[in-house]
């Protein structure tokens, strides 16, 4: 159970001008683990994640990936935007969005349409290959984006609230299709999301940072038994205890902002 | 059948010019349509109409394609790189509000009669266009697009190929239609001002010989030529971005 530490965070400053968003943040995600960032808007935990994926660079400490500095985004290292929307190309089908990943890898042309139909059916969108983005619904569209990012074969996934935008039914349907292609794919994910039980829900550990600056507050290891159930999970007194915990650090720090 | 309602009108308008131009005959000014016809078949067996058409196109087509191209070259630039657009701003907003009929005197010392003069000043005009709508495209990319290619580490070349060059395309395209049109109204107003040669010069020289009929069918003609060069352009943007005109009616 020891696994090996994929992403380190090692006193890590992010400051915007005079503005310190990050201070001294300091944590380690394992290969395999399934770590969400939760947290009081204005905490830092996008930053957090856009640090991580080397989209910023910190302004004092150390990001490690897999051992080695992070230096700037990495091929590996796949991002799933929020605005899934603005992070699709408008003028490319489904099957061409998902082939611009391959393209940056270089995977040679002939055998590109055996991976994007691959992709595809793996997100469930076999049948939207040849539709464009604005003709797919929000989930779809997200669906597309991940799959997207899964042709990149990343040891990492980087989630900035993928789900936050869609509907409550159609985010439990993804939060189920990311558990199993987490377990398939055995990718570490980094997940934030302002959802309290979706951290619970999806995680192995939740972080809950605090602002002024973005710093830890509360760390939770969750043990509840996978694979984990919309209904069972949700219900059982374990989840029920840890909800409460983080509700209470969660109002404790919104409080303590406006004091 | 709605071709047939669609010419309706217009035939009608031709029997009453046709019956007010005689009751007004004879007249400088105005001719009946079917004189404007028969001079127009004069114009077209004498080669008259045929050179001044050939005339005005190649100044019009080659002041378009320099002033587009350089147009789109400096709008692609100054969107990508914001510490020259910051320096250029001031100069380019000075020049863009002269008008390009304002140059033809300095062209014309410059560079004389002919060819020359009017594709520089075609140029000139079709410049503008071209710059803002590309600068304000290359500007308006998605960053989240930009943030996407970051994070597959595209190299620049495939950003700016599989990324920005589609992002902006549909609206340079529209802006190069708008620089289409100025670049025809531009060379027949040279010509009418100043260059002796093309439409613009035979609609003036057939004004002055008091030939009504000579000069309202070059009218038309030149109405016709820009009519043909717009349905040109339409069909070619529904041809090559058929697929982003969808798009953009879905959403």
């Amino acid at each position: 159970m020891t696994a090996a530490t994929l992403i380190a965070f090692r006193d890590v400053d992010l400051a915007f001008g005079d503005h310190l968003v990050l201070g001294k943040l300091t944590f380690e995600i394992h290969e395999g683990e399934i770590v969400c960032i939760v947290g009081p808007s204005g905490c830092g935990k996008t930053t957090a994640l856009r640090v991580a994926a080397g989209l910023i660079a910190p302004t004092r400490g150390e990001i490690a990936f897999a051992g080695a500095p992070v230096r700037g985004p990495r091929r590996d290292v796949a991002i799933v935007f929020q605005d899934y929307s603005k992070a699709l190309l408008p003028w490319r089908t489904a099957a061409g969005n998902v082939s611009l990943a391959l393209e940056a890898l270089g995977t040679p042309r002939a055998e590109r349409p055996k991976r994007i139909a691959a992709l595809l059916k793996r997100v469930g969108l076999p049948r939207h290959a040849d539709k464009f983005p604005s003709q797919l619904s929000g989930g779809m569209q997200q669906r597309l984006q991940i799959a997207r990012c899964l042709a990149q074969e990343p040891a990492a996934l980087m989630m900035d609230e993928p789900f936050g935008a869609l509907d409550a039914m159609t985010r439990q349907t993804l939060q189920d299709e990311m558990l199993e292609i987490a377990r398939a794919t055995k990718a570490t994910i980094f997940f934030v999301t302002h959802d309290l039980e979706e951290a619970i829900y999806l995680g192995d550990r939740v972080i809950g940072l605090m602002p002024h600056p973005g710093r830890i507050g509360i760390e939770l290891k969750i043990d509840l038994p996978r694979p984990r159930n919309q209904v069972t999970t949700r219900e059982s007194p374990e989840f029920l205890r840890l909800r409460h915990k983080l509700y209470d650090f969660i109002h404790a720090s919104e409080k303590g902002e406006a004091a | 059948m709605k071709a047939l309602k669609a010419l309706a009108l217009p035939a009608a308008l031709v029997v009453l010019a046709e019956i007010g131009a005689r009751a007004a005959a004879p007249s400088d000014s105005v001719a009946p349509p079917s004189e404007v016809a028969a001079a127009f078949v004069q114009a077209l067996a004498d080669g008259s109409l045929v050179t001044a058409t050939r005339d005005t196109l190649m100044s019009a087509f080659a002041g378009l394609a320099i002033g587009a191209s350089l147009g789109l070259m400096t709008g692609i630039l100054l969107g990508s790189l914001n510490v020259l657009d910051r320096l250029m701003e001031l100069p380019l907003e000075l020049l863009r509000p002269i008008p390009s009929v304002a140059v033809i005197p300095i062209a014309l010392v410059a560079l004389g009669f002919g060819y020359r003069l009017e594709i520089v000043i075609v140029a000139f005009a079709c410049f503008w266009p071209l710059l803002i709508l590309s600068r304000a495209a290359v500007d308006g990319v998605e960053p989240r697009l930009i943030e996407v290619s970051r994070a597959l580490r595209l190299t620049p070349l495939q950003r700016t190929v599989k990324i920005v060059a589609p992002a902006v395309l549909p609206r340079v395209f529209v802006a190069f239609r708008l620089a289409a049109g100025i670049s025809l109204i531009v060379a027949v107003t040279v010509e009418i001002a100043v260059n002796p040669q093309g439409l613009g010069y035979e609609v003036m020289t057939a004004g002055q010989a008091l030939r009504p009929d000579l000069m309202l069918a070059y009218v038309l003609w030149i109405g016709i030529v820009g009519f043909a060069f717009n349905a040109g352009l339409v069909f070619a943007q529904r041809r090559l971005f058929g697929q982003a005109a969808r798009v953009e009616a879905a959403r």
